[in-house]
């Protein structure tokens, strides 16, 4: 009895707030890992509360609208790739403190900050403006036999495959009054000026042109049956579809359809959690004194610190991990 | 009743060799070996996700189910091992158990109660 | 070097240099004592009259609907104008009517307000930041900066959700329970999709979630890692053991619902299609915002998978509290306490898995219905035992009948009502019939009101002591109780009637509609008005009584009722650090008329 209270009584006489470096006896843990990991645990639930809409989402789907093939896959993997790098050297840089070498530590967590910009730049700069550069239009069941040439039902029922209803690609033409009366216009000069086509094609006031992509341009050809990893040049074939015949289209935005809400708010609020780890790894790396400036005073814990952000880091690639198939791939 | 102030150690400022290299230096070195092989293996792994996506296993849901495996195995490393979940305390794994229960009851009742409507009925949303 | 340290790392001097115990801290000004304090008393204090004033919001916005049931389409008496003036023009007529809309803004809001911003702050934050850490014999929760953010962000929900009201078009009106699509398409036609009630609901509720699971965090990492020394799981008030189970519901039930709300919110800002299905029409034209494919269903389930555990969270501190009291004034140990510990963890467990009892009238099939009927009916098993451990602690007991125990008695028949009326709901045949009607209602409000706002006056009167040294008036607070008790089963038991003749909930008409149907119960509206009219005034009594006795109420002592818990081992109020001596725990909670010994208690600190 009298080593159990030798034991705690320092901690506890201090009045301040015990185990917050060191671990408890019984236990084996110090406070903050206890909280980082419950924390951990509700993360979980909010990406499984997310994941289990897209699995209800797209179970419930009706064929033909869950696309797949449309995000660039090497772009995505070699996000992976940065993501996977900088969870390696997160953990080098917990260990460079736990054996006290400062200079690897800032070498390590600067490398690993670097990544997560990397990995945030790639996506903000590059990977979502091109979805909202990127048209798409939904056509009515009753009128798609009209746009046969760019969907390819019949080749895709007699191969036993889900129906095309989607004509996706570059507006270069929106009915009056659309929201993507700009982009349209960008498109059509970018598309003039690559091909010297001026004007290809006469449309009517209430259609909608679009620069097909290449799975359009061939939907009957066996090769555009599976997704391709790089992805392909938008061919030079135009479909000019009335807007009547359109059940609803929009660039690749959250409105979009299910499969772009899901991706975008997924891939949205992991990117938010990349850049609040990025954010701390930061703190914990410029000479704040509850950063590197700790390291002098109290390098153990420190140490610690980095270890919580480290597993918030891990689980953040641990999302990834699954996000990328998900989306990319499957 | 005046803000406590959340401290935190012993005492360093008396305790010189904090800044000494620890004891156990050898043993955490030897993990930065398998840190950076369980890295490699996860690249390593990404492209056998990548790889694997593009060949046929017959049914979309396959091809599904293979690349949920092969994730499944990615988060299992860095989860043991980059979490150091590998031997860790066993409160953290209850947590963790209790969390991948309730998770698999969301997911799977949830997919229970869409899949298992009224006979004669159907759970559309087109 | 050293200042800079002292500063921000919190450094200090070790107790073998200053001697035990003995710390200097710089002065700290009032906002850093009073406003963002990191002392978990303070924080406390704060979650709890914050709480306590929303309650009473809540109940007043009620007391206007109850108006309109019992005279539909009347003007509000004496404030008609008033409210007029306050709330606008879509929810009060120009002759100071309750207008639909505004019914609707009233009972989605009194439904929010009541269970986020009244019960929870008040049970689980207040009660249980102040109380638990002193229980334990901690000297704070483990994480108190941490503490002081979560109140902050709860404070901050609190201004938005209030703020709601004072936009185009009135605050959210699409139930607590915001099921699209309806709650997708409310309040849009003013044209902002940011300034409405509803999507500034769900930002109100991001951040209260925010809150709750980081407050969650702190308990459970605080009772696994700063009990006393020698206070071992079993040694545990059953306080801590119901705080503990109630964050981890917290923490693992309340995500999958932010997640559900940021869907909901891009559904509202950005026109995605979560839960928005192909081909809705509204009005007599196809919603042609969205591009459809999304679930109202999905919704549902990630609703109530927070909702279900989450009445849980509203009962289970409650079930605490009264067990303290309980056990404090019969004088003796509570019945069953080991019980009491496993049923609260089974009955946690159990949460996760029965919320689709809230979904039997969506069209499900036979097997998934039947999985939840079966987890329905098992989890009743350990809220009896609960209710049954503490009816038997009362049996053979030296009952001292001051007023927290009255309201801690009280509290056993009316949760029991509550729990009773909700065994037909567990079965779907039955609530075919029951589904959506006052019912539910009453059923729901019997284990809330008289249930668990029953547990937190006895915790106020019980613990007012230990935060100001004094106790209230016990003349007041019997008035309080036996007022309070008559009143609310006059607003209550009735709607159980109401219920069972068809009743809808949510119709603003006063059930006008059914009056075919159901004629003869349409009276009770009458009474249950005048009933929650006087209701309110009863609860002025108390509200006079819990702020006059901070000055004017019989002075105490540190431990004015003779408790053994380690909370009334502290100096009142507690200091920072919240004991004066250091703790080693050497006995159970509950060692009350042990024989043989002196007194008839015996504090958890004393030596065996």
């Amino acid at each position: 009895m009298s080593n159990l209270i030798s034991k705690y009584l320092p901690l506890f006489t201090d009045k301040e707030v015990p185990y917050t470096v060191q671990a408890r006896p019984d236990t084996g843990l110090y406070s903050a890992k206890l909280g980082i990991w419950l924390f951990l645990a509700s993360e979980v639930m909010l990406f499984g509360g997310l994941f289990s809409a897209y699995i209800f989402l797209r179970i419930g789907a009706e064929p033909g609208y869950w696309p797949s093939g449309l995000l660039n896959v090497p772009v995505g993997t070699m996000n992976t790739a940065i993501l996977i790098i900088s969870s390696v050297t997160v953990v080098f840089a917990w260990a460079a403190l736990k054996m006290r070498q400062l200079g690897k530590y800032r070498l390590y967590m600067l490398i690993t900050i670097l990544c997560g910009a990397i990995f945030l730049t790639v996506k903000l700069s590059y990977e979502w403006p091109a979805k909202f550069n990127h048209f798409g239009a939904f056509i009515k069941k009753e009128s798609a036999s009209k746009y046969e040439a760019f969907l390819g039902n019949k080749h895709l029922e007699a191969t036993g495959q889900s129906p095309r209803w989607e004509i996706t690609g570059h507006l270069l033409d929106a009915p009056k009054g659309s929201s993507y009366a700009h982009q349209a216009e960008r498109n059509a000069e970018h598309f003039a000026h690559e091909t010297g086509r001026h004007d290809a094609v006469t449309p009517a006031e209430d259609d909608y042109v679009i620069q097909v992509d290449a799975v359009n341009a061939n939907p009957s050809d066996k090769d555009n049956d599976r997704p391709h990893f790089w992805p392909r040049e938008t061919s030079t074939t135009l479909a000019v579809i009335s807007a009547k015949d359109v059940e609803s289209a929009s660039v690749f935005a959250p409105r979009h359809s299910t499969y772009f809400a899901t991706y975008f708010l997924i891939t949205g609020l992991h990117g938010l959690h990349v850049l609040g780890g990025i954010l701390v790894f930061l703190y914990l790396w410029l000479p704040f004194p509850g950063g590197t400036g700790l390291y002098k005073t109290n390098p153990e814990h420190l140490a610690n610190r980095v270890e919580i952000a480290g597993l918030f880091w891990h689980f953040v690639d641990l999302v990834w991990i699954f996000v990328f198939p998900i989306f990319y791939l499957l | 009743m005046s803000a406590p102030h959340t401290d935190h150690s012993p005492h360093p400022t008396q305790d010189s060799s904090i800044h000494d290299v620890p004891a156990n230096a050898a043993e955490i070195a030897s993990h930065a070996v398998e840190y950076l092989k369980v890295g490699a293996a996860l690249l390593v792994l990404t492209g056998v996700t990548v790889g694997l996506s593009y060949v046929d296993f017959g049914s979309r849901s396959m091809n599904i189910v293979v690349g949920m495996i092969v994730a499944t195995i990615k988060a299992g490393l860095v989860a043991a091992i980059f979490m150091h979940l590998k031997g860790e305390k066993i409160t953290i794994w209850r947590f963790l158990v209790m969390t991948g229960i309730f998770a698999a009851g969301l997911f799977f009742l949830t997919y229970l109660a869409h899949s298992d409507p009224i006979s004669g009925t159907f759970h559309a949303t087109h | 070097m050293s200042t800079t340290a002292i500063a921000d790392t919190g450094h200090h001097n070790a107790a073998q240099d200053h001697g035990h115990g003995e710390h200097h801290h710089p002065e700290l000004g009032f906002l850093q004592r009073w406003v963002f304090s990191t002392d978990h008393k303070v924080i406390g204090l704060q979650y709890a009259v914050t709480g306590l004033s929303f309650l009473f919001f809540g109940f007043l916005l009620m007391l206007v609907m109850r108006w309109q049931l019992a005279s539909p389409g009347q003007p509000v008496p004496v404030v008609g104008a008033f409210l007029r003036s306050v709330f606008g023009q879509t929810v009060m007529t120009d002759a100071g009517a309750l207008t639909a809309a505004g019914y609707n803004v009233f009972g989605a809001m009194h439904g929010t307000i009541m269970v986020f911003f009244g019960i929870v702050p008040v049970a689980v934050a207040g009660f249980g930041n102040f109380v638990v850490p002193l229980q334990i014999g901690a000297p704070d929760m483990a994480f108190p900066k941490l503490n002081m953010a979560s109140f902050w962000c709860f404070f901050t929900s609190c201004v938005i959700m209030t703020g709601s009201f004072f936009v185009p078009g009135s605050a959210a009106k699409s139930g607590w329970t915001a099921y699209p699509p309806l709650a997708g398409i409310a309040d849009l036609e003013g044209g902002n999709v940011w300034l409405n009630g509803q999507t500034i609901w769900l930002i109100a509720m991001v951040f209260n979630i925010t809150g709750s699971l980081l407050g969650s965090i702190n308990f459970i990492t605080t009772i696994i890692q700063l009990r006393a020394p020698g206070l071992t799981w079993m040694r545990l008030p059953f306080f801590v053991w119901a705080q503990f189970v109630t964050a981890f519901l917290l923490v693992l039930a309340f995500p999958p619902l932010e997640a559900a709300g940021f869907m909901q919110l891009t559904d509202r800002v950005l026109g995605t299609s979560f839960f928005m299905p192909t081909g809705l029409m509204v009005g007599q034209s196809v919603a042609q915002t969205w591009s459809g494919g999304g679930s109202p269903i999905l919704w549902q389930h990630l609703f109530w998978f927070l909702a279900h555990p989450e009445v849980y969270v509203l009962i289970l501190p409650a079930i605490g509290i009264v067990s303290e009291v309980v056990a404090n004034n019969t004088r003796k140990p509570l019945h069953g306490y080991k019980a009491m510990v496993y049923s609260v963890f089974v009955l946690g467990f159990l949460s996760f898995i029965v919320w689709a009892h809230h979904m039997y009238m969506t069209g499900m099939g036979a097997k998934v219905a039947a999985f939840f009927q079966v987890t329905t009916i098992m989890i009743s098993v350990p809220s009896v035992i609960l209710l049954t451990s503490l009816l038997m602690s009362l049996w053979g007991g030296s009952i001292r009948f001051n007023t927290p125990m009255l309201f801690a008695t009280a509290f056993l028949p009316m949760f029991g009502l509550g729990g009773l009326t909700g065994i037909p709901l567990a079965f779907n045949a039955v609530d075919l019939f029951l589904h959506d009607t006052y019912y539910v209602i009453g059923h729901f409000h019997y284990v809330v009101a008289p249930g668990t706002i029953f547990g937190l006056f006895a915790g106020v009167y019980f613990w007012y002591p230990k935060v100001t040294g004094r106790k209230m008036s016990e003349f007041l607070g019997r008035v309080h109780f036996w007022g309070s008790l008559i009143t609310i089963n006059g607003v209550f038991f009735p709607m159980f009637l109401q219920g069972m003749a068809g009743v809808h909930r949510r119709w603003y008409d006063g059930g006008v509609t059914y009056e075919q149907l159901a004629g003869p119960v349409l009276h009770w509206n009458k009474v249950m008005t005048v009933s929650a009219g006087l209701l309110a005034l009863f609860q002025l009594v108390f509200i006079w009584n819990f702020f006059t006795s901070w000055k004017l109420g019989q002075k105490v002592g540190r431990n004015p009722w003779d408790a053994t818990t380690l909370d009334w081992d502290t100096p009142t109020p507690p200091p920072h650090g919240n004991f004066d001596k250091p703790l080693m725990v050497y006995r159970g909670p509950y060692e009350y008329s042990v024989p043989g010994h002196p007194t008839d208690f015996i504090p958890q600190t004393e030596k065996v």
